[in-house]
């Protein structure tokens, strides 16, 4: 293991899962069984693969091909974080699966395209030129859709119909940035085009380009006036995917593309810094607000997924190293503590048939696994203090203050405050109040689902320490300085 | 001038996503929205009077970048063209499906999802 190259694994990372899915279409429509052992196997070997890649940095060129003419993929620190979570939240949701997607039918179908999914996402963090970056977003899209609709019911199919024409529309929006931007630079190279614009500067269709890039990404991550999809979508998927789209997707084709194009490529200006500031905070308060309204409980995280959302754009919006930090962190604790609350909400459902809070209750008895992880889970996000959460937000709060928008603080200090009621409300309507007549003698967790949550909770609290220990050395700030001084990109 | 007529291509597409009750006027539209986002990428590729992008053995290569039109947005449009069909295919059958499903085509009678 210790001998392989960094360099020949870049290309793995999107080679692995996309054989894989295509292997798993070809044996496993017989034998179902097979279909769960080769992607638990794939997602196990992209975890490790991105575990050995950390403090590695390296550039791949695709078919030996030197970089004007040939495609690249650039691996730098930021790119790592993101893999670390696309495929650590993979593995889980795949265990989790196991046991959820016995109710459907075709589950070899599920693990295609969800290993499709991981392909494009990552692809969009490898990728090393503005076109490939799009194919690769539309991969990881076009999968999303079809794995929207999954089950092929009422709310599914319409839900899937809204995503697939927002997500359409979205995409045609970045085409055409990407479109404006070649004609421009003459280049698809994200590198070259940074230089590029470093040499000019941003000039009228640059920066129309820059605003259709923004609004795209926005709707690809759902920040507020973008956000319409979001709380259907995200909802009405089966249990496991809600957990990647919410964890993972909106992040690894949202924000890492928009943090990577702001700060890396067009270089970022105060004007559009505070684009991103105030784009963060409409999500952050309208997301909250509408979160706590809600009775459904995977709609009620859906809403909260938008609200954070919210806290990593503002953070990025600061521009500052330290808010750039907390944006990151935050990214990172999100991914694992949504996921997992969408797990969790994914085995309330699979035992008692609802998603209603109003018909919910007492689920800590029967439930004692789900009920213990959802603890940890809503007090990471509310951002109670020993908890990851708390301390992410606590930087970004502090950013705001050290770059002097007092009000930016304050409304974050009071959205975390709504997060907060939200999640109690959610823990006391669910795991806490007695248990109704129609829900007595369910029966306990299955073990694969048990096993995803563990692992997904003992991922947030080791992800407390990372403040404190020397993990976030070379592992958080690295990548929030790569971000700033472009790392391998320069 | 010719730039914009793709972007009238591109707001009619957008127009008709927007105003459109039925499913699949609505994903006509963004078929002709992603087309004229196609031309967009074709035109900035092109060049009037330029020489197809195809080395012949003998021909100088400054002269012939002088005077060929770049190949590269062909193929990129060619990728998308390809995608979009994966996306078209997707959209037809979710409208098949929603019709099997509500009996209808038209966007406001299916709405169970608010809030």
């Amino acid at each position: 293991m210790m001998n392989i190259d960094v360099q020949t694994l870049i290309p793995m990372f999107v080679a692995l899962p996309l054989g894989m899915s295509l292997l798993i279409q070809l044996v496993a429509r017989r034998r179902q069984v097979l279909a769960e052992v080769l992607a638990i196997i794939a997602m196990l070997a992209l975890m490790l693969m991105s575990c050995y890649a950390i403090g590695n940095n390296g550039i791949y060129h695709l078919g030996g091909w030197p970089t004007p003419v040939g495609i690249d993929m650039r691996l730098d620190d930021l790119a790592i974080l993101l893999l670390l979570v696309v495929n650590v939240v993979g593995l889980a949701v795949a265990l989790y699966s196991v046991d959820y997607m016995r109710r459907f039918t075709a589950r070899s179908h599920f693990y295609g395209l969800f290993l499709l999914m991981v392909t494009g996402m990552n692809g969009v963090v490898l990728a090393g030129d503005l076109f490939n970056l799009y194919v690769f977003l539309e991969v990881a899209a076009i999968a999303s859709y079809s794995l929207v609709a999954f089950g092929c019911a009422h709310e599914e199919l319409e839900a899937s119909f809204k995503y697939i024409v927002l997500g359409s529309l979205s995409s045609a929006l970045i085409l055409t940035g990407v479109a404006l931007v070649y004609g421009i630079t003459g280049t698809l190279n994200l590198a070259h085009i940074a230089s590029r614009i470093a040499q000019t500067g941003m000039d009228a269709p640059l920066l129309l380009a820059f605003g259709l890039f923004i609004c795209g990404f926005s709707f690809k991550s759902a920040l507020v006036p973008f956000h319409a999809w979001l709380p259907d979508a995200h909802p009405s998927a089966p249990a496991p995917v809600s957990a990647m789209l919410s964890g993972v997707l909106i992040k690894a084709i949202g924000i890492y593309v928009l943090a990577r194009l702001a700060f890396n490529v067009f270089g970022v200006t105060e004007n559009e810094l505070s684009m991103l500031r105030w784009l963060g905070l409409l999500s952050m308060v309208v997301g909250g607000f509408l979160a706590a309204g809600q009775k459904d409980i995977k709609r009620l995280f859906a809403y909260s997924s938008i609200s954070q959302v919210g806290f990593m754009v503002l953070g990025l919006g600061l521009g500052s190293p330290l808010g750039l930090v907390g944006a990151l962190y935050h990214l990172v604790n999100h991914a694992l503590f949504k996921s997992l609350l969408f797990l969790n909400a994914g085995a309330v459902e699979y035992a008692t048939g609802t998603r209603n809070l109003n018909k919910l209750g007492g689920l800590n008895r029967s439930l004692p696994v789900t009920g213990a992880t959802s603890l940890i889970g809503s007090m990471s996000i509310a951002g109670i203090p020993p908890f990851s959460g708390f301390w992410s937000k606590l930087i970004i709060v502090l950013a705001c203050i050290e770059g002097g928008f007092y009000g930016f603080g304050v409304a974050a200090v009071l959205v975390s405050i709504v997060t907060l009621a939200y999640q109690l409300k959610v823990q006391r309507m669910a795991f806490f109040a007695s248990l109704p007549e129609a829900l007595h003698g369910l029966r306990r967790e299955p073990p694969m689902m048990a096993l995803a949550m563990i692992l997904l909770a003992l991922g947030c609290i080791a992800l407390s320490f990372v403040v404190i220990t020397g993990l976030r050395d070379p592992w958080l700030i690295s990548a929030a300085q790569q971000v700033l001084t472009m790392g391998v990109f320069k | 001038m010719i730039y914009s007529l793709c972007l009238l291509l591109i707001l009619i597409g957008l127009y008709g996503v927007v105003v459109s009750r039925q499913t699949l006027k609505i994903v006509v539209s963004l078929l002709i929205m992603n087309h004229g986002v196609h031309l967009l990428l074709l035109l900035i590729g092109y060049r009037q009077g330029g020489s197809p992008p195809i080395v012949d053995p003998g021909s100088v290569i400054s002269e012939f970048a002088s005077g060929a039109v770049d190949p590269l947005p062909q193929a990129l449009v060619l990728t998308s063209i390809v995608i979009g069909l994966g996306v078209l295919a997707l959209m037809v059958a979710l409208c098949v499906r929603l019709y099997e499903r509500y009996g209808t085509f038209d966007v406001t009678e299916i709405r169970r999802l608010r809030g």
